[in-house]
C-alpha cells in the first residue's frame, strides 16, 4: 500500500509537470521558445509514478516527448526552460532544444526524437551497468508507435537474451501524431506481443497514478531481484496536439474520445482519490501551486536573462578529447 | 622484422587493447565463431571470456544502438560487421545518433566506440557483399573514418581508434588480411587524421586507398622503369582528408591521380579532387584523375568483372597519359603487363580458393 506521503507527493509531481507545460503552452506565442516542443499534458501519472519508484542511480532515457520524464527524474527545471529557450545555460548548451534533452546529474541520460532509438541505448545501458554490477534499473520510455520500429524488437530481443535489467515504458495516447493505432497495428495488445519475447509484461491504468506507482514498484522490485526485463503498457492520452502549445482541432480526434480522456485527467482522477481519502484540500492545492508557480517563473526569468551560445562555430565542437 | 599479416595486426591490437582496459569489449556476427572473422579475433574468447568477446544477434541497428547505450556508461565497445553492406542496417544509430550525441548535447558526453566494417572483394560476391562504402561515412559529421592498407597501419591505427573517445569507423578490406608487413611488437598509435607518405617521387601524385595502395606500390615500380616517379601517398584517413599531405605533393608534381576502392560518384577520389583544385588549382599542370569503380554495382559473374576493378595497370597507363607519354608508349608498356597477368582478376592471391 502506497503511503499516504507518497500518494500526495505522486499528485504534487503530476501537477508540477502540468504546470510546467502550461506554462511553456502559454508563453509559446511569444516566439521565443523556437524549437519543436512535444507537451507532455495529460500523460504526467506515467513519468511521476514509475520515476517515483526509482532511485537516483537508476537511469532514464526518454523520446521527444520527455518533458515529463526529464521532471520526474529530478531533472533541473532552469535548465530545461533555458534549453527550449536555446540558451547557452540549457541542459544541452543550447544546442538541442526540448527533444534533446539530458540531465547526468540525475541520470536522465537522454531523450532524443527519432522514435525507437532511445530503445537500444537504455538497453544498451543497462547492459553496461550489469557488467560493471552497478544494480541500476534502466527505464526506458516510448510510444505506442515505438513498437512498430524493428529497433523494439531487437532491443527486447537482446535485453530478454542477456537478462537485463531495463523498465520497459509504453505509454500508449492511442496515436502516432494523428493516426490511429487502427491504421498501423493489427488488433493485439501492446503487451502481450512484448511478452513475445519472453518479457514479464504487464497493463495499466495510465491516468490512474496510483495504479501506475503499484505497477512500476512490482516491476521494478523484479527488476532488482535479476529476474530480468519487465514491459509495462499504460493507456493514457494526449490531451494537447502532438507538436505545438495548442489543442488539436475540434473533430481531429473523435470528440467523444477527447472528452472520455478530458474525464480521465489524471489530475483530477488523484484529486477525487485524495479527497475521498482526506488527504487533500484546497488549501494544500493552493500551497501546491504557489510553490510551484514561483519554481516556473523563476526558470522562465533565468531563461529569458541567459546569453545564446555564440554565433560562431568551430569544428573543434564536433569530438572529445581523447 | 617481425612480419605479421594484416589480420595477425588487428587481432594483435584487440588483444593488447582489451588486456590494458576491462571496459574494452568486441561483439559481431561470428566474433568468437570457430572462424574468428578471419583470423582477426583468434585467442579472444579464450583470453578473455564470454563477458568480453561476444557473438551478437542478428540485428545490427539494434545493437549498434545497444553498444552505443554501453559506450554512454564508460565501455568501449568494439562492433564487427563482416561485411560494410551490412552496416547499411544500422546507419540510423551511427549517423543519427552515435556521430551526434556529443555535439547535440552541448558535448557533455561522447560515444568512445569502434565499428569495425569489412570491404568484400571477388569470387562472385556480388552487389551486396562487395561495397567499399566509406564515402558514405565520411559524408557524417561527428565520425572519424579510417582504411588503413599495411598492417603496421592496421594494429596502429586500431589501437588510436579504441583509445579514441569518439565514434570511428575502421573499414579493412579482405585483400588485405593476408598481406605481411612488419608490425612492432609493442602497444602503438598511428594518429587518425594523417596520411602517409610511401614513396618520393616528382612526377606525379598518387593518392590511394585500402587495396589500392597495393596496386599503388605496383604500378610506382613498373613506372619507376619508364623513368615516371610517383609520389605515392596512403590516403589512411577518410574522414578527415588529409590535405595537408596531399596538396604539399600536388605542389611539388602538379598532377595528381586518386585511386579510391569505392564507386565513383560522391567518393573519396571526388572529394580529394575536388579539395585540392579549390586549395591548390594554381598548382595544378593538368587535370586530376579519378580511378574508382564505376557507378555500376558488383556483378557475380567472373566473366562481368572482369573489367570492373581497376588495377595497377589503370594506374600505370593513366600515370604515363598524365605524365606525357605518348599512345605508342602506353599501349606497348600496358599490353605487355596485361600478357604478364596470369593470377584470376577475382582473387586475391594463389592461395584463395573461396569462398569469402
Amino acid at each position: 500500500m502506497t503511503k499516504s506521503k507518497d500518494l500526495i507527493n505522486l499528485y504534487f509531481q503530476m501537477l508540477r509537470i502540468r504546470r510546467v507545460e502550461e506554462a511553456i503552452a502559454s508563453r509559446y506565442k511569444e516566439q521565443e521558445m523556437r524549437c519543436p516542443t512535444h507537451l507532455y499534458i495529460g500523460q504526467e501519472a506515467v513519468a511521476a509514478g514509475v520515476c517515483h519508484n526509482l532511485k537516483q542511480t537508476d537511469l532514464v532515457v526518454s523520446n521527444h516527448r520527455s518533458h515529463g520524464h526529464y521532471l520526474a527524474k529530478g531533472g533541473d527545471l532552469k535548465k530545461m526552460i533555458a534549453e527550449i529557450y536555446g540558451k547557452v545555460t540549457g541542459c544541452s548548451r543550447g544546442r538541442g532544444g526540448s527533444q534533446h534533452l539530458l540531465d547526468l546529474s540525475v541520470n536522465f541520460c537522454g531523450a532524443i526524437p527519432i522514435v525507437g532509438e532511445t530503445i537500444a541505448l537504455g538497453t544498451g545501458m543497462a547492459w553496461a551497468e550489469k557488467m560493471k554490477n552497478k544494480k541500476s534499473v534502466t527505464a526506458a520510455f516510448f510510444g505506442d508507435a515505438a513498437v512498430e520500429e524493428g529497433v523494439f524488437a531487437e532491443s527486447l530481443n537482446f535485453a530478454s537474451l542477456k537478462n537485463l535489467p531495463v523498465l520497459y515504458v509504453c505509454e500508449n495516447n492511442l496515436y502516432s501524431i494523428l493516426t490511429p493505432m487502427g491504421d498501423r497495428q493489427p488488433e493485439r495488445e501492446i503487451y502481450k506481443y512484448a511478452a513475445s519475447f519472453a518479457v514479464k509484461s504487464f497493463k495499466g491504468d495510465g491516468n490512474n497514478v496510483t495504479e501506475v506507482d503499484r505497477l512500476s514498484k512490482k516491476a521494478v522490485d523484479f527488476i532488482r531481484q535479476g529476474a530480468g526485463p519487465v514491459f509495462l503498457e499504460f493507456m493514457t492520452y494526449r490531451q494537447r496536439e502532438h507538436c505545438g502549445p495548442d489543442f488539436e482541432p475540434v473533430g481531429f480526434r473523435p470528440i467523444e474520445e477527447v472528452e472520455f480522456w478530458m474525464n480521465k485527467d489524471p489530475l483530477k482522477v488523484q484529486e477525487r482519490f485524495l479527497s475521498a481519502k482526506k488527504l487533500i484540500n484546497d488549501d494544500i492545492k493552493e500551497k501546491m501551486k504557489s510553490e510551484i508557480e514561483t519554481e516556473i517563473s523563476d526558470a522562465f526569468r533565468f531563461a529569458k536573462e541567459s546569453l545564446y551560445p555564440g554565433a560562431n562555430f568551430n569544428m573543434e565542437q564536433i569530438f572529445a578529447k581523447s | 622484422m617481425r612480419n605479421l599479416t594484416y589480420a595477425q595486426a588487428i587481432n594483435e591490437a584487440t588483444d593488447q587493447l582489451m588486456a590494458k582496459d576491462p571496459n574494452v569489449f568486441i561483439i559481431g556476427e561470428g566474433v568468437p565463431d570457430p572462424k574468428v572473422i578471419f583470423g582477426t579475433t583468434a585467442g579472444l574468447l579464450a583470453k578473455y571470456g564470454k563477458g568480453r568477446v561476444f557473438d551478437m544477434p542478428l540485428s545490427e541497428n539494434g545493437m549498434t544502438g545497444i553498444c552505443i547505450g554501453a559506450a554512454l556508461r564508460g565501455m568501449r565497445p568494439i562492433l564487427v560487421h563482416q561485411r560494410i553492406d551490412f552496416s547499411l542496417l544500422s546507419f540510423d544509430q551511427i549517423a543519427n545518433v552515435a556521430a551526434k550525441w556529443h555535439y547535440m548535447f552541448g558535448g557533455q558526453q561522447s560515444v568512445p566506440m569502434v565499428i569495425r566494417m569489412l570491404i568484400g572483394r571477388g569470387w562472385g560476391q556480388g552487389a551486396q557483399h562487395s561495397q567499399s562504402l566509406q564515402a558514405i561515412y565520411g559524408h557524417i559529421p561527428g565520425l572519424k573514418v579510417v582504411m588503413p592498407s599495411l598492417p603496421s597501419d592496421a594494429k596502429g591505427m586500431f589501437i588510436s581508434a579504441v583509445l579514441d573517445n569518439n565514434p570511428v569507423i575502421f573499414i579493412e578490406h579482405r585483400w588485405l588480411h593476408n598481406l605481411k608487413g612488419n608490425v612492432g611488437r609493442e602497444f602503438y598509435k598511428t594518429p587518425l587524421f594523417k596520411a602517409k607518405i610511401l614513396k618520393k617521387g616528382k612526377d606525379v601524385t598518387l593518392v590511394t586507398t585500402s587495396y589500392m595502395t597495393i596496386e599503388g606500390i605496383r604500378a610506382a615500380e613498373i613506372l619507376q622503369r619508364e623513368g615516371i616517379y610517383l609520389d605515392l601517398i596512403d590516403g589512411r584517413s577518410i574522414k578527415p582528408v588529409d590535405f595537408n599531405t596531399i596538396i604539399t605533393s600536388v605542389k611539388k608534381t602538379g598532377k595528381l591521380i586518386v585511386a579510391d576502392t569505392g564507386y565513383a560518384s560522391f567518393g573519396y577520389a571526388s572529394e580529394v579532387i575536388s579539395g585540392v583544385s579549390k586549395e591548390a588549382f594554381n598548382y595544378l599542370k593538368s587535370a586530376p584523375v579519378a580511378i574508382t569503380l564505376p557507378d555500376i554495382p558488383t556483378s557475380t559473374s567472373m566473366k562481368e568483372t572482369e573489367k570492373y576493378y581497376p588495377t595497377y595497370i589503370d594506374i600505370i597507363e593513366k600515370a604515363m597519359a598524365i605524365a606525357g607519354k605518348n599512345k605508342m608508349q602506353i599501349k606497348k608498356v600496358v599490353s605487355g603487363e596485361k600478357a604478364k597477368r596470369t593470377l584470376s582478376w577475382d582473387i586475391p592471391d594463389k592461395s584463395f580458393t573461396g569462398p569469402f
